[in-house]
């Protein structure tokens, strides 16, 4: 980035200079619900800025259906939910500008853009919103040892490559990971001809929804093999095998367990990371769990002004909510510029036990009138069943919801009423999860 | 002879495992659903399993080379391969609109093959599929 920002200072007279209301970075499903929602609640100086020649972001690419069933209560497939928002910002008139990568974005909100057209652009906007989405871990970010052969990919790079370019990226494939993008990949390899030796899960559980354990991997016989990994990658050109271990309960690999698989391609699919080089370099603080920006009820980070939403904020396994939380950051956005909020004197911080890995927001700082409840987000550590979320404040509990089974890989909501936290013991929430044979 | 197939339920994240008492593929008993979705869901799936098939077919003339696609209902899980196979051999051309179909019936199944996006064709030279 060092390089682009040399071009932005040598080059500072030629530059073009605007003034938005709102900019958004980013245009997937959570920078298209961002700008919807603000262009609805009054403010229509909105500027989408997207790096690729379209919007929808990585939805485009998620071709199979599972999409929309909160939202739309109806099941669409990724570029389907895509094509609705796409529509709606281009019927609000919402400027819109595409093949146009983001640079920089300053703590006082100024935007560094640069597109073919126009060269570097830069925006004084009144309010940010970063909605640039997440990445995949990489093979380097889990250090597995051997060669560095061709044929190991990324499971969403597979997928991009498949469903977007046509191509096949092997015929005969391991899949490392078992969350949502590994398992949908399996059958998508398995469909389109190649032979999907095995899923491998190094947690003694998958990651993904049931649904897709039976659809991707149970249809077409594709083994799941938990509490195993790739301890060694084989090939030199090529992958030709992996070497596969099983592991105890502290994720080491026992001894004599090894086998090995022929395969000539490895795809990775062992996680995502929020997207969040800008944000750190506007001064923008990181939550330790999430790796996303640490941001109250509007999703306003630490940085007046700068807003953050969907996968740049949290991973999101599914993106209604994605949806539901950009249309949050967009509607305060535009809340906040017209001076409907208030700032409370205190913030209320909301903490929770050991037994949520996380939540978001991370404190309630304003006081909307307009606004009838706020939605808590929150991730289990270790699947659970037959467990009730409990909301205290001061030893005091406000409200619970039943999870009849809670697990990682999909998100607990719980409302709170804006009501209750007029007249909280303390300004402290606390989440809990408990047994419903001790609540 | 009576047989036992287990069977996920998938209508709910809560994900059932339930267990069909089967004898000449007739259901007997059905145990461990725990709603009466559940159940309806496990007949189903024991009878007529179908799918919604994604997948992708080419395209000339487009921003992209190919375009996603999925069946417009359920198909039957056995007849998944065989569409796949089938659409191989289409090709379409751009400008192509979400909810076009792509293939009126595919593999005798009596259900069509339908776009699931708007691909608008390339302004300049077309992107070839290869
Ligand atoms: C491989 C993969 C598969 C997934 N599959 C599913 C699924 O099956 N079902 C599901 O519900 N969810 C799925 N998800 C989660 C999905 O990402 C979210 O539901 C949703 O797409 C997130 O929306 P977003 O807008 O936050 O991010 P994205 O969709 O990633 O959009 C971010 C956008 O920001 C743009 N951008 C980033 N940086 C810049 C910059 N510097 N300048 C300009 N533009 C920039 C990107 O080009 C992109 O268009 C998947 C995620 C991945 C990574
Ligand atoms: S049987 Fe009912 S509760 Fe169980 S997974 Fe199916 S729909 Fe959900």
């Amino acid at each position: 980035m060092t390089e682009s920002r040399q071009a932005v200072t040598s080059d500072v007279d030629a530059m073009r200079r605007e003034e938005h209301d709102l900019v958004v970075v980013g245009g997937g499903p959570a920078g298209l619900g961002a700008a919807q929602a603000a262009y609805d609640e009054g403010v229509d100086d909105i500027v989408i800025l997207e790096r690729d020649f379209e919007l929808g972001g990585i939805l485009q690419q998620c071709v199979h259906p599972g999409f929309g069933l909160e939202y739309f209560e109806e099941e669409l497939t990724g570029p389907e939910y895509a094509q609705e928002f796409i529509e709606n910002v281009a019927e609000r008139g919402v400027d819109i500008r595409l093949d146009t990568m983001v640079l920089e974005v300053t703590h006082d909100r100024t935007v560094y853009a640069v597109n073919d057209e126009d060269g570097v652009t830069e925006i004084d906007a009144e309010k940010v919103i970063l909605a640039m989405g997440c990445r995949e871990r990489t093979r380097d970010a889990l250090d597995i040892p051997g060669s560095r052969p061709a044929g190991i990919f990324t499971a969403g790079t597979a997928q991009r490559l498949i469903n977007m370019e046509g191509k096949l990226p092997g015929e005969k494939a391991v899949i490392l990971g078992s969350g949502d993008v590994g398992l949908i990949m399996a059958r998508h390899m398995h469909l389109e001809g190649a032979e999907v030796e095995a899923v491998l899960e190094i947690m003694p559980y998958t990651g993904g929804i049931t649904r897709n354990v039976v659809q991707c991997l149970e249809d077409f016989d594709i083994p799941l093999r938990t509490q195993q990994t790739i301890t060694e990658i084989h090939g030199n050109d090529r992958v030709e095998g992996v070497t596969v271990q099983e592991v105890d309960d502290d994720f080491e690999p026992i001894p004599g367990t090894e086998y090995e698989i022929e395969c000539d391609t490895v795809l990775l699919s062992v996680g995502l990371i929020p997207e969040n080089e800008l944000s750190v370099d506007a001064g923008v603080e990181l939550h330790s769990v999430t790796g996303g920006p640490i941001v109250d009820e509007t999703r306003e980070t630490n940085v007046e002004d700068i807003y953050a939403c969907g996968n740049v904020l949290h991973v999101h396994d599914v993106v209604d909510w994605v949806t539901e939380e950009s249309m949050i950051a967009g509607r305060s956005a535009a809340r906040s510029l017209q001076d409907r909020v208030e700032t409370r004197k205190e913030p209320i911080e909301i903490e929770s036990t050991a037994k949520l890995r996380y939540v978001v927001p991370d404190r309630i700082s304003t006081i909307d009138p307009d606004r009838e409840e706020i939605p808590l987000y929150m991730r289990v550590h270790a699947p659970m069943e037959d467990v009730f979320v409990t909301l205290s404040s001061g030893g005091e509990e406000l409200t619970r919801t039943f999870e009849r089974r809670a697990e990682p890989g999909e998100m607990v909501t719980l409302n709170v009423d804006s009501d209750t936290l007029a007249e909280l013991p303390e300004p402290r929430l606390e989440l809990d999860v408990v047994q419903r044979e001790e609540a | 002879m009576t047989e036992t197939v287990s069977i996920t339920c998938i209508r709910c994240p809560i994900g059932c495992d339930i267990e069909l008492e089967v004898e000449d593929g007739e259901i007997l008993s059905l145990e461990g659903a725990d709603c009466i979705q559940g159940e309806e869901y496990a007949r189903e799936e024991f009878r007529n399993p179908t799918r919604v098939l994604p997948t992708t077919v080419r395209v000339t003339g487009g921003v992209l080379p190919y375009v996603p696609v999925k069946t417009a209902e359920p198909i039957p899980k056995g007849k998944l391969e065989a569409a796949v196979e089938e659409l191989a051999t289409v090709e379409v051309e751009a400008p192509v609109e979400l909810g076009d179909v792509i293939v009126e019936n595919i593999c005798d199944t009596g259900v069509a093959i339908v776009a699931t996006r708007d691909l608008p064709a390339a302004e300049e030279g077309p992107v070839a599929a290869d």
